[in-house]
């Protein structure tokens, strides 16, 4: 008879800070008690607080274990499991053992994710326990695929990718393509730098993707679809295959799924993960066996798709949602968000914020409440100054719009995308003109090179914001900038052209006065660009260790020990930050120049 | 018969057909320089974009769109010759384009196309790449300096003469035609030396050898000419 049950997160993030060693530790103090056949080790998908792993969650009470170390293994079951008392300094905040208390969580609504760190990913068991596989039983016993389409349109279900176009709508379209056989596709070439959340449900909830994808396959009537996955994502792929081969052992999956006489099956597409194959029309033409360019849209691939039939693709995360408005109704899905943007969403939050994890939200809540009430907001010492939301096709959001409710629309009107969730939050110590040569930098690097305006723009934009960011910037710089971008957006081919100059354009309208520090003073207010920096020795640090002096390669580091300080004299300085890296007493400052 | 407007022209279309064979049909001239008749359209070098008025001002390639009943679509305006020029600039600006040297001078549709849209100069600095040539093909050259990825070729080898030889390496701004998997062009165990490559190239990327500056005229519309012949599957 099982006591007590762990839940341990063995998502990626969890998987890399140590959840296996942690599990071997349990069950070797589990077994030394003899407690084994009393505590059940049951491994999950992502709880979220991604930072803090391995975390573990401690049923019946729910006690949230975080930053758990194999040698913490023996007095959580000796304390914990034996006497009953929560370990107190493994808990997130003291005196606070639920999640429910924690505001991290207490601010989340949980429906994409409602599996991810509840339940084994491995175990359909646990899935049809969790009603799973209802949703499709329900579709293809009692309803007709127009009835089903009906029903998502209804629910005003958006995509999930980024775009946002109408998900029912979609549905519709590939239903009336005409064309035999359709397919079914679902994007999990997730390629954005920060995002994770499609990985989070792969790997947590793999089941509810296969059963999204069923749903959608009965109600646009196709039999084959397939799942496109980067190979970057090797534990995501193996729990879809293991997933996979149980929902055709039971009959999920395969010939006359539920009796009736509905058969689909999927196929596992693994890519080699070139960020353009997310782009829709790019992703077919890799699976397909071709290179991975996108085509011009019209026609759309819901009239001509895979081997130019009626396709569906979808992001993973709307899969994700289907099973869930089936379950509860449209009217349910849709009480939840915005008037245009209904339901969930998830994020992923990183940089520089406290909890950085995944989460998930209703639409419609501001940025504060995403980054501060969530996210805990910037770490102590620092100043929040923006936000990155939606990757390198995003913008950048100051903190004057902290109070813009998070849906398509509202971020679109401020510069930015939904985009797929990727949320990097920046400190006063982040240079924008920097962030935003980091994000061209990748987009230049990832654009295929079909197209002129994406593969030669992306270029000169970069040229440009390297001599900025060099101190080599003119004003006419920024008028050309701004040129270049408006044009990428307007004549690239696809996606990736079009918005691969946001980051570029939303510093621009936001923080100008940053440029213009770059260019007229040649300064980099933050002290990030290596050429608009001066090293400096602060006074009052330095011991003489003599460590910047053996560190500098051009000997602009000088001084003698027992005559303080150490300076570092600008003229023989070229600002390699050998100095400040060697410092082991912080004593070496950036200014700006 | 679909019906649509171009540059306020009412023009008649058959279905299937694209927006730049429809105005082709009123003589309506749109550049292109990756679109040759006989080859599928990809819609990559951006210089056909039409505007489409009642789709939001939206920017579609004519080559690629498929004429659509009620369209308004502007082929011609101050906008598009800029934009059209821009395209142009970073053209030239991306790989070396010397027209003094170049085989294809004087018959080189990179070169036509920037006379006709009045890009006299370029305001883009050059990137001035370090590229080879491979000229270990007994027959012909390759030059990547003058190359501007349109594809003619790759799609020429694959569609036309079925050979399958030239595809694309690398991606962005590195991208690079090549034979085979890397092979010198010379060393092709596909090639067929048919020579449809080089009458496709719209520049002096692929070229005959023992053409001198300006020599090198290229036949692109043969790609018709031997399509049309094969009896229809």
């Amino acid at each position: 008879m099982t006591r007590i049950q762990v839940l341990l997160c063995s998502g990626t993030a969890c998987q890399s800070s140590g959840s296996d060693k942690v599990k071997r530790a349990l069950l070797e103090a589990l077994g030394l008690h003899g407690l084994l056949e009393e505590v059940q080790i049951i491994e999950t998908g992502c709880m979220g607080p991604c930072e803090l792993g391995p975390v573990l969650l401690v049923y019946p009470e729910g006690t949230f274990y975080v930053r758990v170390r194999p040698e913490d293994a023996a007095e959580i079951v000796e304390e914990h499991f034996l006497k009953g008392r929560p370990v107190q300094r493994l808990l997130w905040t003291e005196g606070a053992p639920r999640p429910r208390e924690i505001p991290f969580f207490a601010r989340q609504v949980k429906l994409v994710l409602s599996n991810c760190g509840t339940i084994d990913p491995e175990k359909i068991d646990e899935y049809i326990a969790a009603r799973g596989y209802e949703a499709l039983g329900k579709a293809a016993t009692g309803m007709t695929p127009g009835e089903v389409v009906a029903e998502v349109k209804r629910s005003g279900l958006r995509g999930r990718g980024g775009a946002g176009f109408p998900t029912g709508t979609k549905w519709e379209l590939v239903r009336a393509g005409a064309g035999d056989p359709k397919y079914v596709i679902c994007n999990a070439d997730e390629g954005d730098p920060g995002a994770f959340m499609d990985r989070a449900i792969l790997e947590g909830d793999p089941h509810s993707i296969l059963e999204g994808m069923a749903i959608a396959a009965y109600a646009v009537g196709a039999n084959h679809g397939y799942v496109y996955v980067r190979a970057e994502y090797p534990l995501a792929i193996q729990r879809l295959q293991t997933a996979l081969a149980q929902a055709r052992k039971l009959g999920f999956l395969g010939p006359g799924i539920f009796e009736s006489d509905f058969s689909f099956d999927v196929e596992i597409r693994i890519g080699a993960g070139a960020f353009v194959c997310g782009e829709e029309t790019a992703l077919i033409s890799s699976i397909e066996g071709r290179r991975g360019e996108p085509r011009p849209r019209p026609p759309y691939p819901a009239t001509s798709g895979l081997w130019g039939k009626p396709t569906l693709i979808n992001n993973v995360e709307t899969y994700a949602n289907v099973r869930h408005i089936l379950l509860h109704g449209a009217e349910a899905f849709a009480a939840v968000g915005t008037e245009k943007s209904k339901g969930t969403k998830v994020f992923a939050l990183a940089g520089k914020v406290q909890n950085t994890g995944l989460v998930e939200v209703p639409m419609g809540i501001t940025l504060r409440e995403l980054v501060f009430d969530i996210g805990g907001g910037v770490p102590a010492g620092r100043e929040f100054k923006a936000v990155q939301i939606g990757g390198p096709s995003g913008g950048c959001l100051p903190a004057s719009l902290l109070d813009v409710p998070v849906d398509y629309d509202s971020l679109s009107q401020h510069g930015a995308i939904m985009g797929s969730g990727g949320v990097i939050i920046l400190d006063d110590a982040a240079c924008m003109v920097n962030m935003a040569r980091f994000f061209l930098e990748f987009t230049a690097d990832e654009s295929c090179g079909k197209c002129v305006p994406c593969r030669v723009g992306t270029q000169m934009m970069l040229r440009i914001l390297d001599r900025i960011v060099a101190g080599d910037g003119s004003e006419d710089d920024l008028t050309r900038l701004t040129e270049i971008g408006v044009m990428m957006k307007k004549a690239s081919l696809c996606g990736l052209g079009q918005t691969a100059a946001n980051p570029v354009l939303s510093t621009l309208r936001y923080f100008p006065e940053e440029y213009r520090a770059h260019i007229r003073d040649h300064s980099c207010p933050a002290g990030v660009c290596p050429n608009l920096v001066r090293y400096e020795v602060l006074a009052e640090a330095c011991r003489g260790c003599d460590a910047c002096r053996r560190a500098c390669p051009t000997g602009a580091a000088q001084g003698k020990a027992g005559n303080l300080p150490y300076r570092i004299v600008d003229e023989l300085c070229i600002r390699c930050g050998a100095c400040f890296d060697a410092c082991p007493f912080d004593a070496v400052r950036k200014e700006p120049r | 018969m679909i019906n649509l407007r171009i540059d306020d022209t009412p023009v008649q279309a058959e279905p299937g057909q694209t927006i730049l064979v429809a105005a082709r049909g009123v003589g309506i001239r749109i550049p292109t320089l990756c679109q040759v008749d006989a080859l599928s359209p990809v819609g990559a070098c951006r210089l056909c974009l039409v505007e489409i008025r009642n789709w939001n001002g939206r920017l579609v390639p004519a080559c690629a769109t498929p004429a659509q009943e009620g369209l308004d679509v502007v082929a011609h305006s101050e906008k598009l010759t800029i934009l059209r020029r821009t395209i142009l600039e970073l053209l030239f600006a991306e790989r070396n384009h010397i027209c003094a040297f170049c085989v294809s001078s004087g018959h080189c549709e990179l070169q036509d196309l920037a006379t006709e849209l009045g890009m006299d100069h370029v305001t883009f600095p050059y990137r001035f790449p370090f590229l080879p040539v491979d000229a270990t093909h007994p027959k012909f050259g390759l030059d990547h300096n003058r190359c501007v990825l349109c594809g003619r070729c790759v799609r020429a080898c694959s569609e036309v003469e079925g050979a399958y030889t030239w595809g694309f390496s690398g991606r962005g701004v590195a991208t690079l035609v090549e034979a085979d998997l890397g092979d010198p062009w010379g060393a092709s165990k596909t090639c067929t030396a048919c020579g449809k490559c080089v009458q496709a190239c719209p520049v002096g990327a692929l070229f005959e050898k023992g053409k001198a500056t300006a020599e090198q005229v290229k036949r692109p519309e043969i790609l018709a000419e031997v399509t049309e012949r094969r009896p229809r599957v």
